[in-house]
């Protein structure tokens, strides 16, 4: 559907999602429990994933909440395999920006300002931190918006599959602010998986409506 | 000397959020940057916040940080010379 600025041109082949309610890829549950306090939570599902990665822990908040969720995204799926560095793409978008690292850096400032911090004054770092892992070397862009914008999103993302700057590309929702965390992420390529929805306005609100529901079940399947 | 290299090696790892490091990971002598710890050049400015946090000392010439973060046992030196000035 969307706004029919673009034929569609890409797949959502996967997703995940971390909420207090859990985390989930494709819908289905990780063996870790669901909590309310972010660091718990992030910190379980880390220690889930068994394999070490010592720059977690200086992560704020927002890139260990981006950084895990798409490690869960692209669990079995080595993008770089199939696909250049430079064409993996990223857009994400949050409500609050790095309001909450600001205000955590602000309160530093009032004695020695900590430089660990100020780094992560900035949303987009979160981008940085994911290219980092994964070695990619694609378009990426940050958007601030008041809610996620899917029909925005949408049409931006099919706009670089329609380019061809991209041929395969992360998008999604990655929203931290005091004791409020929600991330929501999708796997969009060229060509379609065994259970792929066609990337559009209406499905990408549909999967990302099925987080804010409360069930994580963020499945493209579904 | 020695109490002050155990006391150095747990407040890198609180400092720097190094959670899977534990005191006894951390040669007295090893390289705290590019080998051994492999830290980097954030890490590098938030020793330095360490060492007025901790021990009140500003280190006055940059040139000086190579030398000074070496490692555990010349972050030491440093500290147990700049103390007796």
């Amino acid at each position: 559907m969307g706004t029919g600025l673009h034929k569609e041109v890409a797949y959502i082949n996967a997703t995940s999602a971390i909420g207090a309610q859990g985390i989930f890829r494709n819908g289905q549950p990780l063996a870790v429990p669901g909590s309310a306090d972010v660091t718990v939570l992030l910190r379980a599902g880390y220690e889930q994933l068994g394999s070490p990665y010592p720059k977690f822990h200086k992560m704020d908040t927002l890139s260990k909440l981006g950084w895990l969720a798409a490690e869960i995204l692209l669990t079995g799926t080595p993008l770089l395999e199939r696909y250049a560095a430079g064409s993996v793409g990223l857009a994400l978008a949050n409500q609050s920006s790095s309001l909450d690292t600001d205000l955590r850096y602000f309160d530093t400032v009032k004695d020695i300002a900590s430089p660990a911090l100020f780094v992560y004054t900035l949303s987009n770092i979160v981008i940085g931190e994911i290219c980092i892992r994964h070695g990619f070397k694609g378009e990426n862009i940050f958007f601030v918006q008041p809610r996620f914008d899917t029909t925005g999103m949408a049409d931006y993302v099919q706009e670089l599959f329609a380019e061809q700057a991209v041929d395969a590309c992360i998008c999604g929702w990655v929203e931290v602010m005091h004791t409020h965390f929600e991330a929501a992420l999708f796997l969009v390529e060229k060509e379609a998986g065994s259970s792929a929805l066609p990337l559009n306005a209406h499905n990408l609100e549909k999967l990302y409506q099925s987080i804010t529901n409360g069930n994580g079940a963020t499945d493209s399947r579904s | 000397m020695e109490q002050l290299i155990a006391d150095l090696k747990a407040q890198i790892i609180e400092q720097l959020n190094l959670q899977e490091v534990k005191p006894e990971d951390i040669g007295d002598d090893a390289p705290l940057f590019k080998e051994g710890l492999g830290l980097d050049s954030i890490d590098a400015l938030e020793l330095i916040v360490l060492l007025q946090q901790y021990y009140g000392i500003r280190i006055a010439n940059p040139d000086d940080g190579p030398r000074i973060f070496t490692s555990v046992r010349t972050i030491a030196e440093f500290i147990t010379e700049q103390k007796a000035k």
